[in-house]
């Protein structure tokens, strides 16, 4: 996957969970400010993103710092660097 | 101490007929039948019934996914019937909130659905890292209660019988004493229940699910008839506003109807079958707590979900509280037994058979069944002054309840 098409998968798979438009997603977007989400959202966005990507994020202290879009952006793109890495 | 008259000030439900208290009662006077083809039996072989008592013409996407996402539908349909009686009663948000209004809804157990689909998660990976934290609040024991308390902001007294097939009787009794007791001014109650296989195979292994009429829906259940052959499980959410007359009166609300009484005991004779003595001790309970005698019941409501021993059972308890024939028919024939939402929703079609001075009969009575007792058991409305009536809810487990309602006075 491209970085594009991560960032494309993650958008689509928390508007669907959250029932927000897509379009919503963009990178400055705040998810406790602008999009009305909690913290109890956030564990749904943790499962949902293990899903779409067959990772595991469990609890990790990095996704705590999550505040915006763009931030969740960054942390999935992380994540694949470091498979990629481990995978190489 | 002297306690406060207890009134009832608004109604709302969701049943097998659709959305709203007026719609369920126009569709019973009509004499439809609630009862469909339930295509979603078809898959379970060694089932009997294929017929059920279902929602329709509700759109659970209505309530916004912020109050919705802890829900299960049980609760939406509760939070829809919540909303309707709120409107009656004419209650706005500050007085909702201010701590003297309470609420008491209750259902059978937490949303079946959900639990099957933890369970099938779970037991494929025997693992917990997928559940999601919307889980607990849909399964939990005070789902219905919590849920519909959250969503409207009510800040008093919230409380969450379950007692099966008797939960929104055992609720509106609850309530009552409550506000005659002074502890809260006004409580929204009843019960919920959304539907699932389970409900229908739980009575058919006990022999005591219709199956006999799966080609003709309409024609069951069938209360008191010589022809029943067991109860068809339903869904819905009936809610009912209580309130102290002293409230009412300054608030200016109209009074639809008086809770004037309740009782409930507990049959230890058996965890199923119904005896007759328990059932009449309920009644005559209820009565007394009125302060009535039973030749003061224009009506008796009953809980009979067409089961051979129950209606026999209560028929039974029925004619022992007085020679007179006393009026009685059961609303199970006309949408089936929709549970923990049965004595709620009952209950308003009995407040509007004493606000429009009409009794209901039972829908698909056609061979009153001579073994139900020497009461009148009603095969056709009847028009008539309706003053007082007994409604009953008896459930599994022995828990049995019974309500005095009385038509709106001074």
């Amino acid at each position: 996957m491209t970085d594009e098409q991560v960032i494309e998968a993650a958008n689509k798979a928390l508007a669907e969970e959250f029932e927000l438009d897509v379009e919503r997603f963009t990178p400055e977007v705040l998810f406790r400010e602008d999009l009305d989400l909690d913290s109890l959202d956030a564990v749904d966005m943790v499962i949902v993103l293990e899903k779409t990507f067959q990772i595991k994020i469990g609890r990790d202290p990095a996704i705590m710092q999550i505040r915006t879009v763009g931030d969740m952006h960054q942390y999935i793109l992380g994540k694949k660097r470091e498979l990629e890495q481990e995978q190489n | 101490m002297q306690l406060k008259r207890v009134a009832i000030t608004g109604m709302g439900a969701i049943s097998p007929y659709g959305k709203g208290s007026r719609l369920l009662f126009e569709s019973m006077l009509a004499g439809k039948s609630g009862v469909r083809y339930h295509r979603e039996l078809d898959r379970f072989s060694s089932l009997g019934p294929r017929v059920a008592g279902i929602v329709t013409g509700v759109d659970l996407m209505e309530v916004p996914r912020k109050h919705r996402r802890s829900m299960s539908p049980m609760s939406i349909y509760a939070l829809m019937a919540a909303r309707e009686a709120v409107a009656q009663a004419n209650l706005n948000a500050a007085r909702l909130a201010d701590g003297r209004t309470g609420l008491i809804m209750g259902s059978t157990m937490g949303s079946v659905y959900t639990i099957e689909e933890f369970f099938r998660d779970y037991l494929a990976r025997e693992n917990l890292d997928q559940v999601k934290s919307m889980l607990f609040f849909r399964v939990m024991g005070h789902s219905v209660a919590a849920n519909v308390a959250q969503a409207l902001g009510i800040s008093g007294r919230v409380l969450a019988p379950t007692a099966a097939c008797s939960t929104s009787c055992q609720a509106i009794g609850l309530a009552y004493e409550t506000i005659a007791f002074g502890r809260q001014d006004i409580i929204l109650c009843g019960g919920a229940d959304e539907y699932h296989p389970l409900t229908t195979g739980t009575f058919d292994l006990m022999l005591a699910a219709s199956a006999s009429y799966n080609a003709t829906p309409e024609k069951t259940p069938r209360p008191f008839d010589r022809d029943r052959d067991g109860i068809v499980c339903s869904e819905g959410a009936g809610v009912l506003v209580l309130e102290s007359f002293e409230s009412a009166r300054k608030r200016g609300a109209v009074i639809l109807a008086e809770v004037a009484g309740f009782s409930s005991t507990c049959d230890t004779s058996s965890i199923a079958n119904p005896d007759p003595e328990p059932l009449f001790r309920c009644m005559r309970e209820a009565l007394d707590d009125a302060g009535l005698q039973p030749d003061d019941i224009s009506y008796v409501n009953a809980h009979a979900t067409a089961t051979v021993q129950g209606d026999i059972a209560e028929g039974q308890a029925i004619a022992m509280l007085t020679d007179a024939c006393i009026p009685t028919s059961s609303l199970k024939g006309h949408m089936g037994h929709t549970m923990a939402a049965s004595g709620a929703l009952e209950s308003i079609v009995c407040v509007e058979m004493l606000r429009n001075g009409v009794l209901l009969p039972t829908l698909n009575l056609d061979n009153p069944d001579p073994q139900c007792g020497t009461v009148n058991l009603l095969t056709t409305p009847k028009r008539q002054p309706v003053s007082v009536i007994v409604k009953n809810n008896f459930a599994l487990g022995g828990v049995n309840c019974s309500l005095v309602l009385r038509a709106a006075k001074d």
